[in-house]
């Protein structure tokens, strides 16, 4: 079967909208209620974060979502346990999210054969750098024909972007400045940043995140990719949600129409 | 005195993939790729350079007051039957061996243009020793450092604060070292352009282990020749230090890495008994995985989520220690040992009453083991004297009433 990543990108080629939401939040059993909410109003892409206990690269939002993950019991067993027939509702393309340290314990090889199994499309795993990958583990997710996908940042050169491009599979994560997910930063100032992206002409789809909150961002940056990744503002938005459906239906309204 | 810089063909030191065996290398978000491979790409020749090795040495020599004595402490040897010297890093200025890193660290950032600097601290000896030379070169420094810690090391965060120094908070998770890194860590992808993460122990993302080693190496390089002076030999039988990351144990044993003949003892937090739950005795209790960039050992869940450690000594209460240290466990070459807090508190007493030494925390980790190894009379043994317990008067006080 096609990866769903390229499926949709085959037929999408503008404002797609990817949501993230970190797994078992705000409660435990949350995790497929928010998943099906999200497809039902049309987020076009899932990307679920498998909590840490340590994410060095997420602002205080998301790192507090994982820790209340966590605290509500979410583990990666428990995530596939949660994952195992979500297939028969979801047909989005779905991602993980994560660090290395709890995939690496769970056997790299071991949590690929798992994500094929239930029906999981990519991967993003921030602390695992290209070489790393390049070296040791693109075998394994070839064969699961899972996507790794990488970030490239305003301080990426041109050179390491092209290597990127060459290497990635799904579509390249184009974060919006050097920064911690959730900061707030002006998305003026990354207009030559964007621009000099899309004169590269890359081969891979480009979703633009970080900083990407409402309506305005995600049109600003959908002008010059794909589409653009949502993360903090969604996880604001459904922290203390009395009614998921509603809050998701609600936010994703405010994005898309 | 110079920079160890040949890395020739040691088993133990870093192979040019930022490994030593299994462990190391830079486990980066793509957010910190330029600043880690520009230092990556440029540390050994600006450390090899003759006028940062000039300028380093000069620092050392007037500012911290190196060499550090080789004390032959009588009365401890009498005790354990043996010959124990204290190789006193607690006499280098800001009290820790802590600012021979600081110091080539500041002047590597001069030498990449940085402006601002960044830094983590469990203790407050690393802060100390950051803010002192940010102060000493008019840089700005922020300095990340644990709740928890900012209470139980009052005294040094005064200290940073008077040499002009931000001292930042660390609020999440066991709000100690650990967290005090995760938020250095997310300052440095913040902020990619002008700043330099003076990182205080041989553990993050290559090319900090080794740097930090290289830069502790002048520990090991004295100790050769003051013991060449006084025993006729270069060679210790033993070189005893603590660990928490492990930084001024790799400069203790940095020369002494390929001279098997020399027995290399790192001793580690035990905290409340190795098995009470209440511990950073990493070797015993960790596995393998990603800690601050680098694969390692690490205290962790079976799911993979790092663990919250104990240690009465803020500097040693860390749940990794660095990749070369992880390699010299794993190979063999290093006997790791645990002190528990009350072992720690009573060597410090001990050298206290003996010696008329204070030594920190930290360091009484070290010495608790002393009694444990099967010392000969004739064994001349070296102790790293890491610090002094001005910064830990709280904690002994509170001992003392008990
Ligand atoms: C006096 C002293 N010794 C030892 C340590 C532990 O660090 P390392 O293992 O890097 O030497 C610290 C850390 O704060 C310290 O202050």
């Amino acid at each position: 079967m096609q990866n769903r990543i390229d499926q949709l990108f085959a037929v999408k080629r503008h404002n797609v909208l990817n949501i993230y939401c970190t797994a078992g939040f705000p409660e435990l059993n949350d995790t497929l209620p928010v998943m099906t909410a999200l497809q039902q109003y049309g987020a076009d892409l899932i990307e679920l974060g498998m909590p840490f206990s340590d994410p060095l690269a997420d602002g205080p939002v998301i790192q507090d979502s994982s820790t209340k993950a966590l605290q509500n019991g979410m583990s990666l067993h428990k995530l596939f346990e949660q994952l195992t027939s979500f297939r028969d509702r979801i047909q989005v393309p779905v991602i993980l999210m994560g660090y290395f340290n709890p995939v690496l314990t769970y056997g790299v090889e071991a949590f690929c054969a798992k994500c094929a199994e239930v029906g999981i499309d990519g991967i993003i795993v921030p602390d695992l750098p290209m070489a790393e990958y390049e070296n040791e583990y693109r075998p394994v997710f070839e064969k699961y024909n899972l996507h790794l996908i990488f970030l490239v940042t305003p301080e990426t050169s041109e050179e390491r972007i092209r290597k990127i491009d060459s290497l990635s599979k799904g579509f390249i994560y184009a974060v919006s400045s050097s920064s911690t997910t959730g900061k707030d930063k002006d998305m003026k100032d990354q207009q030559a940043y964007f621009e000099r992206l899309k004169q590269l002409q890359l081969k891979n789809p480009v979703l633009i995140g970080f900083g990407i909150k409402d309506k305005a961002t995600f049109e600003a940056a959908s002008a010059y990719a794909n589409g653009a990744i949502i993360g903090t503002a969604f996880i604001r938005a459904i922290e203390h949600s009395k009614n998921i459906d509603e809050t998701v239906k609600t936010f994703i309204s405010g994005i898309t129409q | 005195m110079d920079i160890a810089i040949n890395t020739g063909n040691s088993r133990y030191q870093v192979d040019k993939n930022g490994y030593y065996g299994r462990f190391g290398g830079a486990y980066i978000p793509e957010m910190l790729y330029p600043n880690v491979q520009e230092l990556q790409s440029q540390y050994l020749s600006i450390l090899s350079d003759p006028t940062f090795q000039q300028d380093f040495e000069a620092l050392l020599r007037d500012y911290v007051g190196r060499p550090s004595p080789l004390y032959f402490a009588k009365r401890l040897s009498e005790k354990y039957k043996a010959k124990i010297y204290l190789k006193r890093e607690d006499l280098n200025h800001t009290g820790a061996h802590k600012v021979n890193n600081t110091i080539g660290q500041i002047l590597l950032a001069q030498r990449l243009g940085k402006r601002r600097i960044i830094a983590e601290t469990g203790a407050g000896q690393h802060g100390v020793a950051t803010a002192t030379v940010c102060a000493l070169m008019g840089m700005e420094c922020v300095v990340y450092m644990g709740s928890i810690d900012i209470e139980r090391q009052a005294p040094n965060v005064a200290r940073m604060k008077m040499l002009g120094a931000t001292v930042v908070p660390a609020t999440s998770g066991s709000k100690t070292l650990k967290d005090a890194t995760n938020e250095a860590i997310r300052d440095w992808i913040n902020n990619p352009v002008n700043t330099h993460y003076i990182l205080g122990t041989a553990a993050g993302p290559h090319p900090y282990p080794d740097m930090v080693a290289r830069f502790q190496s002048v520990i090991s390089e004295e100790i050769k020749k003051q013991l060449l002076e006084k025993t006729g030999s270069e060679n210790p039988d033993y070189v005893l230090a603590c660990i928490g990351g492990g930084s001024n144990a790799a400069g203790a044993y940095f020369h002494y890495l390929d001279r098997e003949e020399v027995k290399l003892v790192a001793v580690e937090a035990g905290g409340k008994g190795v098995h009470s739950g209440f511990s950073a005795a990493t070797t015993q209790l960790g596995t393998i995985g990603i800690i601050h960039a680098s694969k390692t050992l690490l205290m962790q869940t079976n799911d993979g989520q790092i663990v919250e450690p104990h240690s009465i000594s803020a500097g040693l209460d860390y749940p990794g220690i660095g990749p070369m240290h992880a390699h010299l466990y794993e190979s063999g070459r290093a006997q790791f040992l645990s002190a528990t807090d009350d072992e720690a508190l009573a060597a410090a007493y001990e050298l206290s009453l003996l010696e008329g030494i204070i030594p920190a925390m930290e360091s009484a980790h070290a010495l608790a083991k002393l009694k444990d190894l099967p010392l000969n009379t004739d064994d001349v043994v070296v102790v790293c004297l890491s610090g002094r317990g001005d910064k830990d008067l709280d904690t002994y006080i509170r001992h003392m009433n008990k």
